[in-house]
């Protein structure tokens, strides 16, 4: 039996909130962690006497809070809660999905805990202490395991692209951290076969996992919210199996220059040269299907941020390319460039469509509408704003930074010491700390929406026309 | 594109691929690659030879003047490696050099050859690094005195002043100076603006002493058969 999508709303809202408060918990502590880090490194005598909060210890207690914290609890709330509305069928096992929510939000306490206090283990993405991975590996279970019966027993005749988008990230995380997990963990590889392994998964966390989990949102909200359908069918099956196929590849430019097989090095770069087909692909699938109605698009929170993402997406992809060609690679790699690349996708494009997904969802979850349109306000320009001021001021410092560790003069001399290098970086680190401070301006709007809207009373009827910030021409 | 298991044969395939690709081939290519043995000489070059030698606190069994190389870390470099990784120096170091003509790690005189697979064979793990905040620390080893390095740990800005590395004065310990002994041997030579003041001292606790052999055992500083010194 078909189920309405208020059905589907109504049975979904015990797991996605309990992920959804998670989630902005975890970026409020996140962005905490985010702003120590940035003032340590331009005044490392800042909280300086303590070993918990030693730079290499909150900097990676950022990443994990970000990422397994804000980023998968969100996810854990945004893509099932799309699953199930797409299946169209009533929802079954949600105590899986509450369990699941549970033991996550244990591992990640319990990992942060683990670094802060020196457990960290020294792989990139992987720092969590080896204490916590069966929560992590039962998780990640328990939820594959709810996204795959959502979807077997479906109601729906078709199947749209955000279901393959996330039925397939749902199993690659899972495979993904198993593998790393033995290979750098438990039974660690000979090597360099370790650095590898490590940015084989690293970047596929980002390419396999976040990545398709944001593009199948924006797929599924931008028609949604916009009232007509995507462009085109074809190209969305090109642009998935082409990101499938390429993006996989793709981890190996971090290692671009050391002292890996050549050969593998020249397969990611071709492969990240390549990922220009399914960025392409999918930037003219999205952008054709808004076209025309961009005044609507505007008024919405939704679009405006989905929106903003989904153009990150292209720009910073095709960042990712050119970063893979060696001579580019040879000024960006180890600089402050390649951070602002990974909050370029990181943020611009994944936090900012899940952002977008959340002032979708909480009202149909709910049944109330957002309290206050200036926090929405604000939490768009801080965000907006900061999250451009962040990315262009890290790439601006870290490419002078790349140009001035390789200068040398005509007699084959560094032309700038390192410690000159060092400084010049600093004003670019305070430029980027100002931006984290407008981001944190941002992310406490948000909070504070959120939770307002929690405890507030219920709006009358259902909620079924999107939040607007201004008024649209159909209104009147 | 409706068939649950065929989207899963897909996405599975792709993965596999690039896991056979990237990671099971390099295991291959690289699983048979063993220490190579070569003879220890010391600033004289002179061969060494007899019993066991202590390089940078790391002990080798020598036969013969024999070595091999690369080194396995073992004792307090060990130790020391384990509290590198607790603290985080991997985020602003990096440990590899590369070619000489792709950047400028060799004339920054981080290295005099490029690091090779077999130079981390040894190690349980590797720790590449993907950050210069701070210089590379491949060959570090070979740069500065054990002193410099304590005083660099404890403050930064006593070596390198304008530097951003953190301070790490959670690894040493200010006791009053015994009136009996007098100051301990071991207490730490500081200039006068980083003294803890008249009737204080600073001792290394065990953990800097293990970090401070760690990074004096760095170094690449022998030849392999798949890659010697690079000329000037
Ligand atoms: C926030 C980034 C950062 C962190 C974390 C960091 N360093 Fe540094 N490091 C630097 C910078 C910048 C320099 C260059 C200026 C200087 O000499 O202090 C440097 C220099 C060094 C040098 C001297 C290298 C040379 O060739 O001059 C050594 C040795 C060193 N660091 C060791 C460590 C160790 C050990 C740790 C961890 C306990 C660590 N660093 C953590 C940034 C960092």
């Amino acid at each position: 039996m078909k189920a309405r999508l208020g059905e589907v709303d109504a049975s979904m809202r015990q797991p996605a909130m309990l992920f959804l408060v998670s989630a902005v918990f975890w970026l409020l502590a996140g962005s905490a962690f985010a702003i120590m880090a940035a003032i340590k490194s331009t005044n490392p005598d800042f909280l300086g006497l303590s070993e918990w909060l030693t730079f290499g210890r909150v900097r990676t207690a950022h990443l994990n809070a970000m990422i397994f914290g804000w980023g998968n609890n969100v996810i854990f709330a945004v893509a099932p809660w799309i699953m199930g509305r797409l299946c169209k069928a009533r929802i079954r096992h949600t105590n899986i999905l509450l369990a699941a929510g549970i033991f996550w939000n244990i591992a990640v306490t319990v990992g942060i805990f683990g670094i802060l206090r020196g457990d960290m283990v020294g792989v990139e993405w992987l720092e969590m202490p080896a204490y916590i991975t069966p929560l992590v590996i039962i998780t990640y279970a328990l939820i594959g395991v709810w996204v795959v019966i959502a979807f077997r027993w479906r109601q729906s005749e078709h199947v749209y692209v955000s279901q393959w988008y996330i039925l397939a990230a749902f199993f690659w995380l899972p495979w993904l951290y198993t593998i790393a997990q033995i290979m750098l963990i438990f039974e660690p590889a000979t090597g360099v076969v370790q650095s590898l392994t490590n940015w084989w998964f690293a970047h596929n966390v980002l390419g396999l996992w976040l990545t398709p989990i944001a593009i199948a949102t924006a797929y599924y909200l931008i028609p949604k919210v916009l009232g007509r359908p995507i462009h085109s069918y074809y190209l969305s099956v090109v642009g998935f199996w082409a990101l499938a196929l390429f993006y996989n590849w793709a981890g190996v430019h971090h290692l671009i220059g050391g002292p890996v097989p050549a050969w593998v090095i020249s397969a990611g770069t071709v492969a990240s040269v390549m990922m220009v087909i399914p960025v392409i692909v999918t930037a003219i699938n999205h952008h054709l299907t808004v076209v025309g109605s961009h005044k609507d698009g505007w008024a919405s929170p939704t679009i405006r941020f989905v929106m903003f993402g989904a153009i990150n997406y292209t720009v910073v992809s095709l960042f990712g390319s050119a970063m893979a060609l060696r001579h580019v690679n040879e000024v960006t790699h180890f600089t402050h460039f390649t951070v602002g690349h990974a909050h370029h996708g990181v943020y611009a494009f994944f936090t900012m469509i899940m952002f977008g997904a959340v002032y979708y969802m909480m009202p149909r979850l709910l049944f109330r509408e957002w309290r206050n349109p200036f926090l929405i306000r604000v939490h768009w320009w801080m965000c907006g704003l900061g999250i451009l001021l962040m990315v262009i001021s890290l790439q601006i410092g870290g490419w002078i930074q790349g140009l001035e560790m390789n200068a040398l003069d005509a007699d084959g001399v560094p032309v700038h010491t390192f410690i000159q290098v060092v400084e010049n970086t600093k004003p670019w680190l305070w430029l980027r700390s100002l931006s984290g401070l407008m981001l944190l301006v941002g992310h406490i709007a948000f909070a504070i929406n959120v939770f307002w809207m929690i405890f507030s009373p219920k709006t009358e009827g259902q909620v079924t026309q999107p939040t607007l910030l201004t008024p649209t021409t159909e209104e009147t | 594109m409706k068939s649950l298991p065929l989207i899963f044969l897909g996405v599975f395939f792709t993965l596999a691929f690039s896991w056979t690709g990237i990671v099971l081939t390099s295991h291959l290519q690289m699983k048979d690659l063993t220490p190579v043995t070569a003879e220890l000489v010391d600033k004289d070059d002179k061969p060494v030879g007899g019993g066991n030698f202590l390089v940078n606190g790391v002990t080798i069994k020598n036969t013969d003047g024999m070595t091999a190389y690369p080194l396995r870390p073992v004792g307090e470099a060990q130790r020391g490696k384990e509290i590198y990784e607790q603290m985080g120096c991997l985020y602003c170091h990096s440990q590899q050099v590369r070619r000489k003509g792709f950047g400028a790690d060799f004339e920054r005189g981080w290295g005099n050859r490029q690091s090779v697979a077999r130079d981390y064979i040894e190690q349980d793990r590797v720790m590449l690094g993907t950050m210069r905040t701070g210089p590379d620390l491949t060959n570090v080893g070979l740069r500065y005195p054990e002193l410099w390095q304590y005083q660099h740990i404890y403050n930064p800005q006593i070596t390198s002043t304008g530097s951003t590395m953190p301070p790490y004065p959670f690894l040493f310990e200010v006791q009053t100076i015994n009136e009996l002994t007098g100051p301990s041997v071991e207490a730490l030579e500081l200039p006068a603006n980083y003294h803890p003041g008249p009737g204080f001292e600073v001792i290394p606790t065990q953990r800097a002493k293990d970090l401070v052999s760690y990074l004096m055992s760095l170094n690449q500083d022998y030849e392999l058969p798949e890659i010697k010194f690079t000329e000037e």
